[in-house]
């Protein structure tokens, strides 16, 4: 029975929420609390799942799985391919972590809503086109989850009709993901158009990065980049985030580094060693490709921390001002990410290509931060709901001296502020370190700027925790009592998971970053696994 | 020459959609300007399956004099394929477009671009 | 068993660093508890209930309890008013329309195209 769970794997994580999303309307005319138990039994077997293919992949290496075809790959590949290798399974961990979590969550969160089975359902279709886009090997597949990604996530951001606000933020979240996917499908034609292939391992192998390359690799990481809120294509991010429901904003964070993952796939795995080989001229200056992009990047990411930010110190709304926060941290990524790309370089003799040590600290750092980062701001989101759930206010400037009343959900909210920030024992400390120190050895501005964001980020906390749980006693909220119990299992069991990651930041980064970073560092396994050495 | 007719015809398609969604404050002309651009993608994805007196991919419409030489003047099918998933999902996209300028417009009375939204609302 | 034991301990090595969260902990806890014997050598005499529990204005009457709460937009309004200048530009770019966003796309698709691609 495992065996047959372990093979079929990565069909059944996608196949598992797909059944069950057509299964929960059915399911709900029956009864309510009966939905609600199905939809957490198909997301818990969902991460079970995946919890066994993570582990066989960090212990046994890159696993295929080609759907509709019993055996060993044949070449020419024509066939959907799904390849996973650790950095694979490490984004599929967060994809079905946070979906699980969310639904628990609205459990009491959502339940006075009508339309919740239209709600459940679109939640289980988010999960299974978020986790196939982290799962998938083939281009043309990736746009077509990327899309359902974004018509389902669309459509729950639009969930509380009976104000104008949502129905604004979802259609300017539908555009953006509009135009974004269709720029990824044109690349991907014009990849298509040169070799004849639609399976990454197959264009990683035959790229010749001539001039319709270049363009393709200009589209996709522009497209991909606005999929993923980097200045200044950020502005949908603290509108999509900040007016949908709580629940929905922590699935929303899933999917924007799904795009991000998207990035990283296409810079390191497709064009792989071509970045460092084709040299472009500009003017007299000989210069890789490689170098080219990563200045772009680190521009960018020190834009959006910054902005990031500064933006969100002025907020009153204080969704919105986590969405700041949000993008913020995707600037912390993108940093490390570009300064890994940077020390990409090949050894003219051998032909291996390497990153140097300070560029694999800057990677794993960055990769690590990606995990940190869904769990902290999912915590602040899912702790703004709960305000929102016991006062129905939204506003900074009217609340006041919760404290009194919601003494779990002021702990959880320290705990959410600390790791947010970078402070010792949590999470983010961990990861933001091992940025600092590496990006410090690029340049040293690059640690200047992120160190000083960190700090702002902390005086933004504690603005809002000063101005919400601080302070005497309001006499509008005299009333007010704590949350009901599954929204406080849920917010306890990310708070748990944060300390953990916190006090045992080695554990993690060699059993769950190294086999990531290291799938990125060379694109030669990912190849040879699909074409077997040829 | 002729044959990269398509091509030019797809960069014209694209310039006019994101004219169009740059440049309009109509939500309604923006939907359009997406529905352009989708247009010129699909079209750029079938023309990369032409080939020059070739018939349509399907293994029973050969004669029986060509037969032997049947893969040679078949278009290539995968591109059909990709366009027909694309244009479904773009008919998902404009529908769900559609239903949120409805609600907008119950709510604000206007489709103005520049009248919704804004920092502090 | 040992080695999961080891494996729990290990430091976390930076390529110029390390960082040790229980090591930290230990620290801080024993930092916590002598600075808290030290304190426990002061005045025990603490009335509660009378004067001593009063906050003191410098002899004025005390305002509404409630309204001596500092709202959340007035916080920092010294930081946002020496950045007035950057501020206002930031939220003049942050206009909420949906075709400066895009517009913002195609500035940066074209930055990407003339640098990596190199045509002009």
């Amino acid at each position: 029975m495992m065996d047959y769970l372990l093979t079929h794997a990565p069909a059944l994580i996608i196949a598992v929420p797909l059944l069950g999303a057509f299964l929960t309307p059915l399911i709900s005319r029956i009864n309510d609390k009966l939905r609600n138990i199905f939809v957490i039994l198909t997301l818990g077997l969902t991460t079970f799942l995946v919890f066994l293919l993570a582990n066989d992949v960090f212990t046994n290496g890159i696993r295929t799985y080609v759907f509709g075809h019993a055996g060993d790959i044949t070449l020419p590949i024509v066939r959907i391919l799904f390849e996973i290798d650790g950095l694979n399974a490490f984004m599929a961990i967060i994809g079905c972590l946070l979906p699980l979590i969310a639904v628990i969550y609205s459990w009491s969160f959502i339940k006075e809503n009508t339309g919740l089975d239209k709600y459940y359902t679109l939640i289980l279709l988010m999960t299974a086109g978020m986790l196939g886009m982290m799962l998938t090997g083939d281009m043309f597949n990736f746009f077509v989850f990327l899309e359902i990604t974004s018509i389902s996530s669309a459509a729950l951001v639009a969930f509380w009709t009976n104000k104008g606000k949502a129905s604004v933020a979802a259609f300017k979240y539908i555009v953006i993901s509009a135009i974004g996917a269709l720029f990824v499908l044109f690349a991907v034609a014009i990849l298509y158009g040169q070799y004849n292939a639609l399976n990454m391992a197959v264009l990683a192998n035959n790229m010749s990065y001539s001039f319709l390359d270049k363009i393709a690799l200009v589209l996709l990481i522009a497209a991909l980049a606005m999929k993923s809120g980097i200045v200044p294509m950020h502005m949908w991010l603290p509108d999509a985030y900040g007016r949908a429901p709580s629940s929905i904003s922590i699935i929303l964070i899933g999917t924007t580094q799904a795009s991000l993952y998207g990035v990283l796939r296409v810079c390191f795995t497709l064009y792989g060693s071509n970045l460092t080989t084709q040299i472009n001229q500009i003017g007299e200056l000989l210069i890789s490709p490689a170098v080219l992009i990563a200045i772009l990047l680190i521009v960018l990411a020190l834009a959006t921390i910054l902005v990031g930010v500064l933006m969100a110190l002025k907020q009153t709304d204080l969704k919105r001002m986590i969405g700041y926060a949000a993008v913020a941290e995707i600037g912390f990524m993108v940093l490390a990410i570009g300064a890994a790309i940077s020390t990409f370089q090949t050894n003219a003799q051998t032909g291996i290509t390497t990153m140097s040590t300070t560029g694999m600290v800057a990677l794993k750092g960055g990769i690590f931060h990606i995990i940190n980062d869904a769990l902290d701001i999912g915590l602040l989101f899912l702790v703004a709901g709960a305000i929102y759930y016991a006062t129905k206010e939204t506003s900074l400037n009217k609340l006041g001296g919760l404290a009194r009343n919601m003494k779990y959900t002021t702990v959880l909210f320290l705990i959410g502020l600390f790791a947010v920030s970078g402070m010792p024992p949590m999470n983010g400390f961990a990861s933001k370190l091992l940025i600092y120190e590496s990006t410090y050895q690029i340049n040293p501005i690059l640690s200047i700027v992120a160190i000083l964001s960190s700090i702002l980020l902390l005086a933004v906390f504690v603005k809002v925790f000063h101005s919400v749980f601080l302070g005497p006693q309001q006499s509008s909220f005299k009333k007010v009592k704590e949350v009901p119990i599954s929204m406080l299992i849920a917010m306890g069991a990310i708070a748990c998971i944060i300390i953990i990651f916190g006090i045992f930041p080695d554990l993690i980064l060699t059993n769950i970053v190294n086999p990531a970073a290291q799938a990125l560092a060379s694109n030669t396994p990912y190849i040879t696994s699909v074409l077997g050495g040829i | 020459m002729i044959y990269n007719f398509p091509y030019i015809a797809v960069v014209g398609l694209i310039i006019i959609g994101l004219y169009a969604v740059v440049f309009r404050r109509n939500l309604i002309k923006i939907v359009i300007g997406i529905t352009l651009i989708e247009s010129g993608v699909n079209l750029f994805l079938i023309t990369l399956a032409f080939r020059e007196d070739s018939i349509a991919p399907i293994f029973t419409g050969i004669s029986e004099q060509t037969a032997d030489k049947a893969p040679e003047i078949m278009s290539l099918p995968v591109p059909h394929a990709l366009t027909l998933t694309s244009i479904v999902i773009g008919v998902a996209v404009l529908a769900l477009m559609l239903s949120f300028i409805i609600h907008i417009y119950r709510h604000y009375k206007t489709l103005d671009a520049r009248k919704l939204g804004g920092d502090d609302q | 068993m040992m080695e999961i034991i080891e494996q729990i301990l290990n430091t976390l090595d930076t390529g110029s660093g390390f960082w040790n969260p229980l090591v930290w902990g230990t620290i801080i806890l024993i930092a916590f508890i002598i600075g808290y014997t030290i304190r426990s050598f002061g005045k025990i005499g603490y009335k509660k209930g009378t004067e001593q529990t009063k906050p003191f204005l410098s002899g004025n009457i005390e305002g509404d309890k409630e309204k001596s709460h500092i709202k959340a937009s007035n916080l920092y309004w010294g930081f946002t008013e020496s950045l007035k200048g950057v501020y206002s530009s930031l939220t003049k770019i942050h206009n909420g329309n949906i075709n400066d966003y895009i517009l913002w796309f195609i500035v940066i698709m074209g930055i990407f195209f003339i640098v990596l691609v190199g045509v002009f």
